[in-house]
């Protein structure tokens, strides 16, 4: 089985959230990136079980600048076979999924596996527009994945509801929490990634479609207001008469 | 010219996620002097679709939400015929996949998670969440068919009425790729991405032994339950009650955590909720910063008076 699984990079989740550039660009300033966590706790470790399990490679693909290549190299020493970097730095979710599916096209890729979101961006989009770009059936925010011989079943969290839900190969999933269990490198895994294949291809032209123009912080909280715990009922009555929203 | 609105229809009544996204497609329509068409699926009796505020309603009986192939193209098929400038989508479950493939198919530029109604002052600019509500960002739409996808709670819902013709879809959908072969429910109670008030619990609770007295709040409450992460991988509580940065996001009306630390990862998940309260035995606990309300103590103390509270409410109501 040929497997790809889509690497993005993240501010850490503690990372403060500050912007620059009169508001126009994120502040990355002393901040530390991390792989996406649904894409290496999720799509990459899944990916690699299925791989171990029947046999295969599985290969990394970010479209990024030189800059995430350290992030790339965290999941080579995970267990990922071979890196692509696209050199680009996109301007939306449509931008990677274009380089991406460019990619992808012609390398028969039997599944293809995204993370439900990325923790910055929180679009959900790159997954199904690269099954849409590559005319893929596409199984969306999936918690769960087998695959036998060339059909994949998985199960999905809709309203409430476990959607039990068959495709064939090839296919490109979304990956949410359920599906594996974080895996963290050990020193071998580390090692070996040094000299792992990491490749850059350059990117296609892509048209430009939306652009984020400047960011916002939410407006601080009000002061928290203290109920003393033996009158905590009185909790439930402000929450009915002050606040109205039980 | 028109405005799609694409929304799940389906159950026994019209989930608040589809209200809020026909409400926000008729705003748009107004705004621009458009009519709405409301594309949807599935089993929905014609006089329920007929009634809900669009003007014209498509309607393709065959299609599931699990084949967002065939989904996309019913919208984009649709879109096209209407001359389409504006697809509105909900942020759920079903509009996270379809949305994001109408947009790679027609070209359209994708605002997903919007918060606001479109500023067309100068261009399309519309503003969405990021950094998991952490931050805002206004996105800029220059394609000339723009896709949004519209965060749940973040309109409130205007009810609709109305007689509009309501169609069934004949056009080709091809065959599906991707077939449901069962669901199963994932517990008890109202499903969290829906819910109004939610009771949320972590490790403070001690064990998955203590949950009865969460669960006996969250009932009273008509509240859904959750849990901090923890507490779903040690498999106190199941993997969907889990919100946060790697859990499910919520932005319920009141959010009530228990034994819940707020680490920042956390509060990443809850932070658009209206209001928060907070119970937990230490004062530095970091919640009580994102909390409107707080009580210092311990939660099997506080958790029977909240229950009681409760009661009394309700048989006062
Ligand atoms: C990349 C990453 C992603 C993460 N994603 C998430 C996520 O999505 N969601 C999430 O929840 N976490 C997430 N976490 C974990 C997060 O950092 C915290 O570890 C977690 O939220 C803590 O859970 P908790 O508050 O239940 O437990 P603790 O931090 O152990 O807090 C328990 C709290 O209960 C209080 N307490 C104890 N006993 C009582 C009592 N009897 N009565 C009242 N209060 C009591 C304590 O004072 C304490 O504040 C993530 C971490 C990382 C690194
Ligand atoms: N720059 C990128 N390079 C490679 N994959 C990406 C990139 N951005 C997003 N993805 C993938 O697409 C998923 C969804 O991203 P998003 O649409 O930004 O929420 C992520 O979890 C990744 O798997």
């Amino acid at each position: 089985m040929k497997i790809l699984v889509l690497i993005s990079q993240v501010p850490d989740t503690t990372a403060r959230i500050a912007f620059t550039n009169d508001n126009t660009a994120y502040d990355a300033g002393g901040v530390q990136f991390i792989v996406n966590p649904y894409d290496e706790w999720y799509a990459l470790v899944r990916g690699l079980e299925l791989k171990e399990a029947q046999g295969g490679t599985l290969t990394t693909v970010t479209v990024g600048g030189a800059d995430t290549e350290a992030t790339i190299r965290k999941a080579l020493a995970i267990g990922a076979d071979e890196a692509v970097r696209i050199d680009a730095q996109p301007n939306d979710s449509y931008e990677v999924a274009v380089q991406v599916a460019a990619y992808a096209k012609d390398k028969g890729f039997d599944l293809i596996l995204a993370g439900k979101e990325t923790i910055d961006h929180n679009g959900s989009q790159v997954g199904p527009m690269v099954a849409e770009l590559l005319d893929l059936p596409f199984i969306s925010l999936a918690s769960k994945l087998d695959i036998a011989g060339t059909t994949a079943t998985a199960e999905r969290d809709v309203k409430g509801e476990l959607e039990i839900v068959e495709a064939a190969l090839p296919l490109v999933v979304s990956c949410a929490k359920g599906m594996a269990e974080q895996r963290i490198p050990n020193m071998r895994g580390i090692m070996a990634a040094r000299t792992k294949p990491l490749q850059v291809v350059p990117a296609v032209p892509v048209d430009r479609l939306s652009a984020t123009v400047r960011f916002e912080l939410p407006p601080p909280k009000q002061a928290v207001k203290m109920i003393p715990a033996d009158e905590a009922g009185k909790l439930i009555e402000l929450l009915h008469t002050e606040a109205k929203v039980i | 010219m028109s405005v799609i609105v694409f929304a799940d229809t389906r159950g026994e009544k019209v989930a608040k996620a589809a209200l809020e996204t026909l409400t926000y497609g008729r705003k748009v329509a107004a705004g621009s002097g458009s009519t709405v068409t409301l594309v949807t699926f599935g089993d929905v009796p014609a006089d329920r679709l007929a009634a809900l505020g669009a003007d014209k309603v498509v309607v393709a009986r065959a299609a599931s939400d699990a084949d967002s192939q065939q989904l996309t193209r019913l919208v984009a098929d649709v879109a096209q015929q209407e001359n389409a400038q504006v697809i509105v989508f909900a942020h759920d479950a079903t509009g996270k996949a379809v949305a994001p493939r109408v947009a790679a198919r027609l070209k359209a530029g994708h605002v997903a998670g919007a918060i606001t109604l479109p500023d067309t002052s100068s261009g399309f600019r519309v503003k969405r969440n990021v950094f998991s509500g952490k931050a805002q960002a206004w996105v800029d739409v220059t394609s000339p068919v723009k896709v949004i996808s519209v965060l749940p709670n973040s309109i409130p819902v205007e009810a609709g009425s109305g007689s509009a013709t309501v169609a069934d879809y004949t056009g080709d959908l091809g065959a599906a790729r991707v077939t449901v072969k069962g669901t199963r429910k994932e517990g008890e109670g109202i499903p969290l991405p829906e819910a109004e008030i939610v009771v949320s619990a972590g490790r403070g609770m001690k064990g998955p032994e203590n949950w009865g007295l969460v669960e006996e709040l969250a009932r009273e409450l008509h509240a859904a339950t959750a849990c901090s992460r923890p507490v779903a991988d040690m498999h106190w509580r199941p993997h969907h009650e889990h919100v946060g940065q790697t859990g499910v996001a919520i932005r319920p009306n009141c959010y009530i955590a228990i034994g819940i630390s707020g680490a920042i990862q956390h509060l990443a998940g809850v932070n658009g909720s209206k209001v928060i309260a907070v119970i937990n035995k230490d004062p530095e606990a970091p919640f009580f910063k994102a909390a409107d309300y707080g009580i210092v103590g311990d939660a099997f103390e506080v958790l029977p008076k909240l229950i009681e509270a409760a009661k009394k409410l309700n048989a006062e109501r």
